[in-house]
């Protein structure tokens, strides 16, 4: 990586009056089509005035400053980071994929792939129907939560308005019942990393509307009494939902539906390894049992006889409607689909046995550094979570110094401070992607910075040093807030 | 070991509350509260005037890891505000019992005393908590 | 396997390590009867025999000429753009929490919110919303949240406004109480009919939605939307077409400037336009502007420009205590990953262009879409719908239903424009058409030439 000691300016600030990329600009076109003038611009827009090769400099070296999985191990724990293989770009890019008009007739070969993909996650989670729709994994479990009150609007039980959420749950799934217009009910998790079963009993009744769960769990485990948390729920009339973020620690190993869950959410930037995109963009997909199916947004992808067709309100008068313009981020579906082919059966079942084979293995490795792991009697799933909280004490070193030195050494931090419930933690995935050296590599580093924890502390609480720039005052940034260049007046 | 002046009341969620005879309350978070926060970059404070009920959520206070309500421990209404936190939030975190007051309430009823802590109560919840 | 690289002696050395005898012993925390039986998927295909499959569902798409607007607008994407988009160092990078990794998605981001800003002369941006749909409901939750004038969730949307677009407010924002109440427009005209927001002055009222151009293509009076609204209160939703803000006034100047409050509230809309390919309908992406007074009730993503310990200047997500991951159960929204691939392409887009780019991308598509709707209107049978000026975009009115026809021409390779009959009832046998920057003045005679066929078959002579 370019160790860039100079500033890379501002494209404004490398701007000059009458500069242009002019090959890009179309021929003027002769015409007397105006604009009245109280509805017109007064003064053009500052947007930059540069090159065309200044453009790509510019980029290309602030690409140049990222740390991405093509070029770093990028253990971020609940992310699922794993390679994302090219010809999912290439085949999504091909022209006529890309230059067709969604509002057009209805494409075939595009519809075919959608189809297909539909199929396909709605086998491997076990459920009955799929919609492709919502454009990331917050939009997925708005709809999954906002079928689960559509279902119980349906059924006339109206006071069915809770949700109930553990504590150790990703800040969207409160956020999103919040959205949906329910109450949120937090319940503890055991000594174990599991629900804790007589809580759930106790907060179960006549207003829950359902309970949102990840297996498995944030905390890295598995969620030992499914079976029987389903068991409470469904009998207080209440429906699960699956937080899909960690299926790749279960895909082809366990199905959702098989566990009992009414709808799942899944990530496909995660587990189907679309593009993270520097934040994006991604799909939610959602799957449903018979009983939700239909309450499903749309639109989603219908067959007749050889005919695909776009699913609509005529078909599903139940659904809970449109989140998007289209029909949700196809590029991406189209990516996770080129994935899904290329894995195939073969490849799909190894998934979560390398992710887990990977995760077990650096648990160990670490633990056998002198690291603590947080659930030590529990496996690991696809990931796990160290606690630095006895180093936090001995050395006043947080989990947050240890990340950021993990940056000098090359390696992308594993997530910090999530879950909440465990102090000073970082939350680890190398993903099946990993060889065994990469995660040796990263295994000495830790060792190293152990060593540096003991003898040279201070190397950690200012760390990075070696990055573009060194610890950012955040709390600057909030109070001072610059958050757009102006030109000067 | 957290200061927690005697001659105030507390809440199980950190606020403080300085109660005077004649039914006005002073209200705000305690030393612990801001330490936790870290520094506070926005402090949003309620509208004179505003009704408030007792556990009524009616400002937030803003630091980069957490953004928290804060929930006035008594009834009645808002009569001032600390509009010095607006440009200075630091005022809270540097003096949270002084200059770092959030706003004043006129308490219409008698103040319900048996929910509100003592000095030493809130000194033994925070030492529980801490388990 | 695909993608795993894990060789036998790897793998007998990591179970050695982790001491169990094989990889199943790792899911012996599973309950046996829920394990999965074999997968109903297909079969692993090779990269090679993926590409043919690929490739032949590509063709059987095929490439027609495209008129179709309605929200998503077929623009020359300069090479650069993709070329850089597509480098690993952005597609594959992660969301920037680690900041000091990430210095060049933050600063790209960061130039982004300064371009947004700059087009649709507002004061703070954030990193983008998932589409143009999803960002009105979100402008619209938002509305509820900042205006502290009203209590009542009513928010007016003019029938004008992209009825997909309230379509997915109501399944986003319905949820939490939001009233959405249509506002009729001008049958002759095409566009909002000030006379319809009459019987709202006085009212309790959060916010009015006017889309620029509106979704016939014509231009909405905003100055005369915007002051009614002010004058009662109420907050004003822009929702606004990137391109066109090259030519129109920046909703940051709508409405007459007295003592400073003027110009609409939150702004937002889709950014597909600036660089983005059709793709089928996406990915997009949504973009949202409005006052600084107003940002901490703005959802998403934000960056800003602070400084490291050594004082250099650098770049990070700011004011993240209002988002998900922090703020929980009253986060401003439940938005995490957004659409940051995209934005890295609008923000080598918009370099690229300029202003001076953008200006003369929006006035050629003007200029089309004028030599394309007279074309059209010289044909027995069809006549322009609206008076009102229009962008890129125009509605015409057919003599017969317009679906078969469109049927016809796209039997010949022309995407003629969007029927409007189900949408818009009232409005008879209606058409919107589109014609962008890449149509020539061959395919606009193509198009008029196939049409003429299709309405008035015994003049299909020479």
């Amino acid at each position: 990586m370019a160790d860039l000691q100079a500033r890379e300016p501002l494209i404004f600030e490398l701007s000059r009056p009458g500069r242009g990329a002019v090959t890009q600009y179309p021929p003027r076109v002769a015409g007397s089509a105006e604009i009245p003038a109280h509805l017109r611009r007064a003064a053009p827009p500052a947007l930059p005035e540069v090159s065309e090769l200044q453009v790509v400099r510019h980029f290309t070296r602030l690409s140049q400053m990222n740390f991405s999985i093509d070029t770093h191990f990028y253990p971020l724990g609940s992310c699922t980071m794993k390679y994302n293989p090219k010809a999912c770009n290439s085949f999504a890019m091909l022209p006529e994929f890309l230059g067709r008009h969604p509002l057009g007739p209805e494409p075939q070969g595009f519809m075919a792939c959608m189809y297909e993909l539909q199929e396909m996650l709605q086998e491997i989670t076990g459920m009955q129907a799929v919609s492709l729709t919502p454009m990331a994994g917050a939009q997925g479990e708005f709809a999954g939560v906002a079928m689960i009150r559509a279902y119980h609007r349906a059924h006339n039980d109206l006071g069915r308005t809770e949700i109930i959420v553990p504590q150790a749950a990703h800040g969207t799934n409160p956020a999103t019942a919040a959205m949906c217009g329910c109450t949120v009910k937090e319940i503890p998790c055991d000594a174990n990393g599991d629900v804790d079963v007589d809580a759930l009993k106790a907060a179960v009744g006549p207003a829950t509307a359902g309970i949102m769960l990840t297996n498995p769990s944030t905390l890295g485990v598995f969620e030992h009494k499914i079976t029987e948390v389903a068991r409470i729920v469904h009998e207080a009339g209440g429906l699960l939902y699956y937080d899909g973020a960690n299926l790749n620690a279960i895909l082809g190993k366990v199905r959702p539906g098989d566990m009992g869950f009414d709808v799942i959410h899944m990530n496909l930037h995660k587990t189907f390894s679309t593009p993270h995109g520097g934040g994006g963009p991604g799909s939610g997909a959602v799957g449903v049992g018979a009983r939700l199916r239909p309450f499903l947004p749309l639109p989603i992808v219908g067959k007749e006889g050889a005919r695909f067709r776009w699913l609509t309100e005529r078909d599903l008068p139940q659904s809970i409607g449109r989140l998007s313009g289209f029909m949700g981020n196809a590029g991406v579906n189209l990516r996770a689909y080129v994935y899904m082919r290329l894995l195939g059966r073969e490849g799909m079942v190894r998934v979560a046995e390398f992710a887990a084979l990977n995760a077990n293995y650096l648990m160990k490795r670490l633990q056998a550094a002198g690291f603590e792991a947080a659930y030590p009697m529990r496996r690991a799933s696809h990931e796990f979570i160290i606690t630095l909280k006895r180093e936090n004490r001995l050395y006043q070193i947080t989990a947050m110094d240890v990340a950021k030195r993990l940056l000098d050494y090359g390696f992308h931090a594993p997530t910090t401070y999530f879950p909440l419930l465990v102090p000073e933690c970082l939350l680890i995935e190398p993903t099946e992607t990993e060889t065994k050296e990469e995660l040796d590599h990263f295994c000495d580093a830790m060792i190293a910075i152990r060593r540096e924890m003991e003898q040279e502390p201070e190397k950690l609480s200012s760390a990075p040093h070696t990055m573009p720039v060194r610890r950012l005052d955040d709390v600057r940034a909030a109070k001072q807030l610059d958050l757009a260049w102006k030109p000067a007046a | 070991m957290s200061n927690i002046p005697s001659d105030l009341r507390y809440t199980k969620s950190h606020e403080w509350v300085r109660l005077r005879e004649n039914g006005s309350a002073e209200i705000g978070i305690s030393e612990h509260a801001q330490s936790a926060l870290g520094d506070l970059v926005f402090v949003e404070v309620p509208d004179v005037g505003r009704a408030v009920k007792a556990g009524e959520a009616c400002a937030v206070v803003e630091s980069v890891k957490a953004a928290s309500d804060v929930y006035s421990p008594v009834s009645g209404k808002v009569t001032a505000s600390n509009s010095a936190l607006a440009s200075q939030p630091e005022l809270l975190n540097q003096d949270p019992y002084g200059a770092g007051w959030l706003f004043r309430v006129q308490t219409a009823a008698a103040v319900d005393d048996a929910a509100l802590m003592s000095a030493a109560d809130y000194a033994k919840y925070l030492a529980d908590e801490a388990h | 396997m695909a993608f795993i690289p894990h060789t036998p002696d790897d793998i007998a050395r990591m179970l050695a390590a982790i001491g169990v005898q094989s990889i199943d012993d790792l899911f012996d925390e599973i309950p046996r009867e829920l394990r999965a039986g074999t997968l109903g998927v297909p079969t692993a295909l090779g990269e090679m025999e993926l590409g043919r499959l690929m490739t032949e569902r590509a063709v059987a798409d095929g490439r027609p000429l495209n008129f179709i607007g309605a929200g998503a607008y077929e623009h020359h994407i300069p090479a650069p753009v993709w070329a850089i988009t597509t480098r690993g160092e952005f597609y594959s990078a992660y969301t920037p929490y680690q900041a000091e990794a990430s210095q060049g998605t933050l600063q790209l981001i960061y130039e982004y919110q300064s371009m947004m800003c700059a087009l649709t002369g507002m004061e703070v941006s954030n990193a983008s919303l998932y589409d143009g749909a999803s960002a009105l409901a979100e402008a619209c939750l938002m509305a509820v949240r900042a205006n502290r004038a009203a209590n009542s969730r009513r928010i007016l949307v003019p029938r004008t406004v992209n009825p997909t677009y309230t379509q997915v407010a109501q399944s986003i924002a319905g949820n939490q109480g939001i009233v959405f109440e249509p506002v009729d427009f001008d049958r002759a005209a095409g566009r909002t009919l000030l006379a319809a927001l009459e019987p709202y002055s006085g009212q309790d009222i959060t916010a009015l939605v006017v889309q620029q151009p509106n979704f016939f293509g014509c231009l909405e009076e905003v100055d005369r939307l915007t002051d009614w609204a002010h004058r009662n209160k109420i907050l004003v939703i822009a929702v606004v077409n990137p391109i066109s803000l090259a030519l129109l006034k920046a909703p940051g100047e709508w409405g007459a400037p007295q003592a400073g409050v003027h110009g609409a509230d939150i702004v937002c809309g889709e950014g597909q336009p600036l660089g983005v390919p059709l793709s089928a309908g996406g990915p997009y992406f949504g973009f949202m502007t409005t006052r600084m007074q107003y940002v901490r009730q703005m959802p998403g993503r934000i960056v800003g420009r602070t400084v490291d310990v050594d004082g250099r200047p650098g770049f990070s997500l700011t004011l993240q205590a209002r988002e998900q991951h922090i703020r929980r159960s009253k986060a401003t929204s439940n938005i995490c990953t957004n659409q940051g691939l995209l934005v890295t392409a609008a923000t080598i887009y918009m370099s690229l262009l300029g202003a001076a780019g953008l200006e003369r991308v929006a006035a050629a598509s003007m200029q089309r879409t004028a030599e394309l709707t007279a074309a059209l209107g010289k044909i027995t049978g069809i006549r322009p719908a609206f008076s009102a000026p229009r962008f890129h975009e125009s509605v015409l009115i057919l003599d017969r239903p317009v679906a078969p026809v469109l049927g016809a021409l796209s039997r010949r390779g022309i995407f003629g424009g969007l029927d409007l009959s189900e949408r818009y009832p009232e409005l008879g046998n209606a058409l919107l058409i589109c014609a962008t920057e890449t149509k020539t003045a061959a395919d606009i005679d193509a198009y008029a030439g196939a049409l003429a066929d299709i309405m008035n078959p015994s003049r299909a002579a020479a």
